[in-house]
């Protein structure tokens, strides 16, 4: 199977990731062969397999409903690209 | 005092050789000395020289423990509070952490005393430590080669003896390849056995942080600081932690090693079958029977481990869009345009291929095909391995396919590099605890053995190499001009 430029520049849109022009070609390439790679996959049977998320299949541990955090807000704000009155600040988003 | 081990280290401390002190000076000017490997991305001088200080007199109270005032060095992907954390990547270069991982406040709590933080490949996506943002890590052993990766800071600094003891993660091979390629030993143990919490995700079910050290008695030293349940972490196991020291000295009369066809066969060059048949030699001395094993779907643990962690990590990865903390592109004109260029002008194009390759397989018609495939795969890997150990105590393998390569020499195939993590990845895919140990030299280049053991068998593990260690001097080997 193999990706076009067309393909990768979707992919990224999707990630929201910008990619340089000059690169879209090798990412293509590389996409593809990894895709290659995959398709030895479909060479097995896996029909009554159940997919496997946790070694352990461990479920989800669940806690009481009680507040476990600290109020961190300086500290986290502090390394902020841009805060403003204790907000993130990004581009105007509404009109 | 370099040249010592941590627990010859802990036992100087006592009998009051040295003083922590005088152990952290020498390390830090070790570590400029021989900056060049570039092993480090911060040194925190000054606070390491605090914690000696703080150290020294715990252990002159009588009160210390066994790492207190043993120098030890942070992968660069454990949060460490108020010290700069980049996991390698251009990202998080002006990134202070606010809080400390689990693991970092269990070494601090120990007295450990950290002298900085290790290079690594970005986002712990490599295998050669050349994707760091901060450039390539040197292997000791031939500055010209690569020390793997991702943790090669790590398995470079403890080969150059930059520090005693080092922390790293194995995502697919990322302690005990960079560990066999430097001489060293590295543990990765049982998925959920050391807490995640603050340790940067890039694939959330694989990753396990562990232990990188000289030998098996040093890492069974820093594993019980590390191993423990969390409930910052929510896959984080919750059984109780043995004495990792209690079952080093057990004979292994009896013990049978499993070697599996699979590993052995036409993929493996002649020196390195030759290396490891004479380390596994060495265990039938021990009194250890060997059988050959078969695990048929060993073969589709790349293309299965290549789909799961690119999608995971494109999920964890998407935290990261120059709104709270990070890089943040200049002049954005849009929200779009700042997660866009954002993330286009921070990330490398490693880190940048998994994304894509991640977004692409869990992406509206693809899921089924690629990642629940790969995930009913990685339940078939998981099923081989437990048939396996069911028969056998522990299975023995090679780490990588050959020694360490020259830097540069695989960065254009990407998949060339993935190929080579074939031994290392599906023992993630399944879960399982496993070590590397030095066994031997090619061309004066070190060789390493990988012992794969039960769920929780750590314990096992270190016993395993431990015995070994005693009647061999592999991990005694120091590279040329770090003696």
């Amino acid at each position: 199977m193999s990706l076009t430029a067309d393909d990768v520049k979707k992919i990224a849109h999707l990630a929201r990731l910008g990619i340089d022009s000059q690169d879209i070609d090798s990412y293509a390439k590389d996409l593809s062969g990894m895709l290659d790679l995959m398709t030895q996959m479909s060479e097995l049977d896996t029909n009554n397999v159940e997919p496997m998320a946790h070694p352990m299949d461990q479920a989800q541990r669940l806690r009481t409903d009680v507040v476990t955090e600290h109020n961190n807000r300086e500290k986290f704000q502090s390394i902020a690209p841009q805060v403003e009155a204790g907000l993130y600040l990004v581009p105007k988003v509404i009109e | 005092m370099h040249t010592k081990t941590l627990t010859e280290l802990a036992q100087g401390l006592r009998s009051g050789k040295f003083s922590s002190l005088e152990l952290t000076h020498a390390f830090l000017a070790r570590i400029k000395q021989h900056q060049y490997l570039n092993a480090y991305i911060t040194v925190t001088e000054e606070q390491a020289l605090q914690s000696a200080k703080a150290a020294d007199q715990r252990l002159a109270s009588g009160n210390a423990e066994l790492l207190t005032g043993i120098p030890i060095a942070q992968k660069d992907i454990f949060c460490t509070l108020d010290v700069k954390t980049t996991c390698g990547s251009k990202m998080l270069d002006n990134f202070t952490a606010p809080y400390n991982a689990t693991v970092v406040e269990k070494f601090n709590q120990a007295g450990a005393v950290m002298l900085g933080k290790l290079n690594m490949d970005e986002f712990a996506m490599g295998s050669s430590n050349e994707t760091s943002y901060y450039g390539a890590v040197k292997n000791p052993w031939n500055i010209n080669t690569v020390p793997g990766g991702s943790s090669g800071g790590s398995a470079a600094a403890v080969a150059a003896r930059l520090t005693v003891c080092a922390t790293g993660t194995d995502t697919g091979g990322s302690i005990r390849q960079p560990a066999a390629l430097c001489g060293i030993t590295g543990l990765k143990p049982t998925y959920g056995r050391v807490s995640r919490y603050g340790m940067i995700a890039y694939a959330s079910s694989l990753d396990q942080g562990g232990p990188m050290t000289q030998n098996a008695a040093d890492a069974a030293i820093m594993l019980q600081t590390m191993a423990g349940f969390d409930e910052k972490d929510s896959t984080s196991v919750d059984l109780p932690v043995p004495d990792y020291r209690a079952g080093l000295n057990n004979s292994l009369a009896g013990l049978k090693i499993g070697l599996p066809k699979e590993f052995f066969g036409d993929g493996l060059n002649n020196d390195m079958a030759a290396t490891l048949e004479i380390a596994i030699n060495e265990y039938k001395k021990l009194g250890a029977e060997v059988k050959e094993i078969s695990m048929p779907n060993l073969k589709l643990a790349i293309p299965a481990y290549y789909v799961i962690a690119p999608a995971e990590c494109s999920a964890n990865l998407s935290r990261f869009d120059g709104v709270r903390y990070g890089y943040r592109c200049k002049n954005p004109v849009d929200l779009a345009d700042l997660y866009t260029r954002s993330r286009g002008e921070a990330f490398g194009k490693e880190v940048k291929r998994r994304i894509l390759m991640g977004t692409y397989a869990l992406s509206t018609g693809y899921y089924d095909a690629y990642y629940l495939k790969a995930q009913k795969i990685r339940r078939l890997i998981s099923e081989d391995f437990k048939k396996a150990l069911a028969d056998v105590d522990v299975i023995m393998g090679p780490v990588t396919p050959t020694t360490a390569f020259g830097i540069g020499e695989k960065m254009d195939d990407p998949i060339e590099m993935y190929l080579s993590d074939i031994y290392t990845i599906a023992i993630n895919l399944a879960g399982l605890p496993a070590i590397s140990i030095p066994a031997g030299f090619i061309r004066d280049m070190p060789v390493g053995l990988q012992i794969i053991g039960n769920y929780f068998a750590e314990d096992r593990l270190l016993n395993v190499a431990h015995q070994y260690q005693k009647v061999t001097n592999w991990h005694h080997h120091t590279p040329k001009g770090f003696e």
